[in-house]
């Protein structure tokens, strides 16, 4: 199988396991750009979907501001970031972190208008303040949801994060973009692989994540 | 701004050429990734142990970057509008499938028996009873599709010229005319809204029995938790 075989050369060539461009190094500097923007991402959807769908307002102000940031590319965001702004880490955060905000706001809004009303009522009625209700009650109720949106948000970034490289940062796009011009296919499926590898990792964080933070009671469900 | 629609003639399109080549780039692969998805989910929804597997194999597929996807096929189908279509393909029957399993799930035990009581059979029944209440969670799956597709089919400037609207970004960077990347950018998002909006219309013209209106989740929403409620 041709691809296996270009998978295999890629990682018994010892020379792409050191330096700069080894695979550890550009490894690490995915890992950080995709974390610096779902970092981003979630401190931007994570408070307004809370909100609004505690409050139950502007939902629909919600989905139309989602569905126009999907439908910018981020590719041409990238293009445009950087002819605007010139190169460095802000221009590739921009797409990045508008593709990821749709999926967090969106998400986050419905986990918590589908909280079961019932329990929100009975905290109410026993007294508890607005906020503890949101982050007593309706959290953790909703919690197994917000998580399934940060994921799918983390899978999209670390995905597209590759990009990066295409405006000469770092990261494992590296290889693909470096690969792409020296036609070099067995670079480009090594950094493709990597990157799937990585997106499998992520999802693992996110499943002992999910183990770790929702309640048995919510999860037996 | 100057020169908007002034489009450098190496491109070999006119502005309006290029919105009709992107719109088949990006919407024929989700049209072939649909016909792909239908019976690939119908199997899922019959052997239930197939599902499991089926949604972790497409979430690798989903993980690998559209460019490393193109410039691998360049080996096989060369640098050709194929070998932008391929992959987009691919990324909408991953997105798609979970949407058509789940929305064929959705379907009521009930419904279904009275469909076979009244002598439906499963042919039959697939498609006036299952497909029809699904439509909603088909189209919401079919939203994402498409305005995933029109904004990757950009990425295809990277691999020799193949990225329709994605063009003008390397045109943009080539003789450093920002104004031409606002255009991409622009166009491409207002196609990615028509088209939405253009399947929101759709969904509304198939299920004329759902409430106008009211977001298909919201309104499907009571269902799964009454029947939640009555598992407990």
């Amino acid at each position: 199988m041709n691809v296996l075989n270009f998978v295999n050369a890629f990682f018994s060539d010892s020379a792409h396991w050191h330096g700069y461009d080894g695979i550890p190094q550009r490894f690490w500097e995915h890992v950080q750009y995709s974390l610096l923007a779902l970092a981003v991402a979630a401190a931007i959807g994570l408070p307004v979907g809370l909100l609004t769908g505690h409050t139950g307002r502007g939902g629909n102000a919600l989905a139309l501001i989602a569905n126009a940031a999907r439908a910018l590319p981020s590719f041409g965001l990238l293009v445009l970031a950087v002819l605007l702004i010139g190169f460095g880490l802000l221009p590739v955060m921009i797409p990045l972190v508008v593709l990821a905000v749709p999926p967090i706001l969106v998400t986050t809004y419905e986990a918590v208008r589908s909280v079961d009303p019932s329990p929100v009522d009975a905290a109410r009625g026993m007294g508890m303040r607005e906020s503890r209700i949101l982050f007593q009650v309706e959290l953790p109720v909703a919690l197994p949801l917000v998580l399934s949106g940060l994921r799918s948000a983390a899978i999209q970034i670390v995905s597209t994060a590759t990009i990066a490289a295409y405006v000469s940062l770092g990261g494992l796009g590296r290889y693909i973009v470096d690969g792409l011009y020296q036609r070099d296919y067995e670079k480009v499926v090594g950094g493709a692989t990597l990157v799937a590898v990585l997106a499998l990792l992520t999802l693992a964080v996110f499943w002992a994540a999910g183990r770790l933070a929702v309640s048995p009671g919510v999860r037996r469900r | 701004m100057n020169g908007f629609f002034d489009i450098p003639s190496d491109l070999q399109h006119s502005w309006a050429g290029l919105i009709g080549l992107h719109l088949r780039e990006s919407l024929l692969p989700v049209a072939a990734g649909l016909l792909l998805a239908l019976p690939l989910a119908q199997l899922c929804v019959r052997f239930r142990w197939l599902y499991p597997p089926v949604l972790g194999l497409t979430t690798v597929l989903y993980a690998i970057p559209s460019l490393a996807f193109f410039v691998v096929l360049i080996d096989y189908t060369g640098q050709t509008e194929l070998t932008v279509m391929i992959p987009l393909a691919v990324y909408s029957l991953v997105v798609l499938v979970p949407a058509i399993v789940d929305g064929v799930r959705s379907v009521p035990q009930e419904t279904l028996a009275a469909a076979t009581a009244m002598g439906f059979g499963p042919v039959r029944r697939y498609l006036q009873v299952q497909l029809p209440i699904a439509t909603p969670a088909i189209v919401a799956g079919l939203r994402v599709a498409v305005v995933s597709s029109i904004s990757l089919v950009s990425v295809g400037a990277l691999i020799g010229n193949q990225g329709a609207l994605g063009n003008l970004l390397a045109a943009a960077q080539k003789y450093d005319r920002p104004e031409l990347a606002v255009n991409a950018v622009l166009t491409m998002a207002a196609l990615a809204i028509v088209c939405d909006a253009l399947l929101v219309g759709l969904r509304v013209l198939l299920t004329p029995w759902m409430p106008r209106g009211a977001r298909p989740k919201a309104a499907a929403r009571p269902e799964p938790l009454t029947a939640k409620g009555a598992a407990r």
